[in-house]
């Protein structure tokens, strides 16, 4: 094991994220503050509770999350992507570290911010919203689960990528949509029947509902499917790294 | 002498199905200082992306610093140290860092002292405080080399280490290649600047269209292929080479006032005595007379020119 590799990269991407603090963490945190006085302080107020949570609370997890996976992704898309297009790829692909040691110093630090990320929203929607966690275990379990498998997944994305545009594309094409239509502002069950089915093929659903469970310990898929499902996208995830490291595909010619 | 990489039957196919390298076979000894020359697009870079993990190979074998550079490619990475050809860097990051990180991604705990006598040694010393994108270009080359010896390689690649850099600091990098070698780091380099493998090589390998089409020492080399010049400054100008002359490989300068002479230094008889006897008989005088030997440029162009003709 090459731990002072990994060390490395993980630093150096820790230190990219100080560098532009404002960017990493101040720009998602602002923006979820926006969806908490819009949503919920203005527009919930005159809405009614949902499974007996006030529909301010209700909203957290998901808001927590629709941040957590655009960071992850992105975090970790750039993180690789930026070496490639710089060039600078060349020492990582000479090192002596192994594909698992570069995906954990990459993936490492793209979801170690992602985490910090979700703490700081978590303690901000404190300052507009009341609300509580049942189960503290579980929440942070599956804070830090999504954010290594969406890290992973935009560590994917990355290294497909061949221009910003593909970098942006993925987050903004379907994830946005995924999770807004993934229950972070409404339950599943509000919705007609067909589209209950449909929403089942959202894997954003399976997120939502478990993050919203180690809250309230309410719903809207039964909390071990969801764990299951969550961790059948990390499995996912994982063959594809190994699949690109194994066939060097975008990397190595 | 021990080798320090052994490359074996090697070539290269692209996707493509087009050929970068065909059946390399190449020994480098430990402290050796070789240098790769080529044209543009020769494989140069590709050998060298092999060798360091850039690339895949698609059959052969090779050994770097005594380890297979697949099946122990871990043991084989931490030997060997690569200034590529491009510059690339992270703008954002310090010398310092970019040159600790290096040394960590090679798996060697921080060693303060040798990155600083590094940045030291290489003149960056002052800078290592300062963002890469501040620094010039030939700072930038600097650094590039400080990144490749952070790990203390034995073995260090230079991919055109002095492209687009000014003289004063190539005398440097020539200089810093010479301690080096005094520490038996084996230094593999390509460059278009022949002047460059004159200066420092030991041994000299030429490829062209992916096959090596000759490997030997440099003195060798030059005392082989190299032809000599005999130069005879005339007292009057002549209008063309006398016919006493013609049987020998004489030319007559543009304005008249010089009679070059080519012959080869390897043979018994340069014939030099005897063309100045006829110069004699025939009554030409002249001022001054100098030989010259042909360069290594001049070796190298003509040889892939030969190769080139067939």
């Amino acid at each position: 094991m090459n731990f002072y590799g990994v060390r490395a990269i993980y630093n150096f991407e820790m230190s990219r994220m100080r560098r532009t603090l404002m960017q990493s963490v101040l720009s998602p945190v602002i923006s979820t503050c926006l969806y908490f006085v819009v949503f919920g302080s203005a527009i919930g107020s005159r809405m009614g509770n949902i499974d007996n949570i006030e529909y301010a609370a209700y909203i957290i997890p998901g808001l927590v999350m629709l941040s957590l996976l655009m960071q992850s992704i992105s975090n970790a898309s750039f993180a690789i992507y930026m070496p490639k297009f710089s060039g600078t790829i060349y020492e990582v692909l000479s090192a002596p570290v192994s594909y698992v040691e570069v995906v954990l110093g990459y993936v490492g630090a793209a979801a170690t911010k992602s985490v910090i990320l979700g703490l700081i929203i978590l303690a901000t929607a404190r300052l507009f919203v009341d609300y509580s966690v049942l189960h503290p275990f579980w929440m942070l379990s599956f804070l830090i689960l999504t954010s290594v498998t969406f890290s992973m997944f935009g560590f994917i994305i990355g290294i497909w990528a061949d221009g910003f545009e593909k970098l942006q594309i993925v987050p903004m094409m379907i994830v946005t949509p995924l999770t807004f239509l993934g229950g972070t502002f409404y339950s599943i069950d509000m919705l007609p029947d067909i589209w209950q089915t449909i929403s089942l093929f959202n894997p954003v659903v399976y997120l939502i509902s478990a993050f919203r469970w180690a809250f309230y310990g309410v719903s809207d898929v039964n909390v071990g499917v969801s764990a299951g499902m969550i961790m059948l996208f990390l499995a996912a995830c994982m063959t594809g790294i190994w699949w690109i490291f194994k066939t060097g595909y975008r990397l190595r010619t | 002498m021990q080798s320090d990489i052994s490359v074996k039957n090697l070539n290269k196919v692209y996707e493509g199905g087009f050929q970068a390298l065909k059946n390399i076979n190449l020994e480098i000894s430990r402290g050796e200082i070789f240098a790769l020359l080529g044209p543009n697009g020769a494989g140069k870079t590709t050998l060298i992306s092999i060798i360091c993990g850039i690339a895949n190979m698609s059959t052969g074998e090779v050994v770097a610093g005594g380890y297979d550079i697949v099946k122990d490619y871990r043991k084989a990475r931490e030997t060997i140290g690569l200034v590529p050809q491009e510059l690339s860097t992270d703008s954002f990051e310090t010398v310092w860092n970019a040159v600790s990180f290096s040394r960590g991604l090679f798996g060697k705990a921080p060693k303060p002292a040798h990155i600083e006598k590094v940045l030291r040694d290489l003149s960056l010393w002052d800078k290592r405080n300062n963002r890469i994108m501040t620094l010039s270009g030939g700072m930038k080359r600097r650094l590039m080399i400080a990144k490749a010896l952070s790990h203390e390689p034995r073995i260090l690649f230079l991919d055109e280490p002095t492209a687009g850099v000014d003289v004063e600091l190539r005398r440097d990098m020539w200089e810093m290649v010479r301690k080096l070698r005094e520490d038996e780091v084996t230094i593999i380099l390509t460059t278009h600047y022949i002047e460059e493998a004159e200066e420092m090589a030991d041994r000299i390998g030429v490829i062209r269209q992916g096959e090596i089409i000759l490997v030997e020492e440099k003195s060798i080399l030059m005392s082989k292929l190299g032809k000599k010049e005999l130069r005879l400054q005339l007292q009057h100008k002549l209008e063309s080479v006398p016919s006493e002359l013609a049987a020998e490989s004489v030319e007559l300068s543009d304005d008249g006032y010089e009679l070059i002479y080519t012959f080869d230094s390897q043979q018994e008889q340069s014939g030099v005595a005897r063309l100045l006897r006829t110069l004699g008989d025939i009554g030409i005088e002249y001022r001054d007379l100098r030989t010259r030997e042909s360069s290594l440029e001049e070796i190298f162009v003509g040889l892939v020119h030969e190769q080139a003709t067939g």
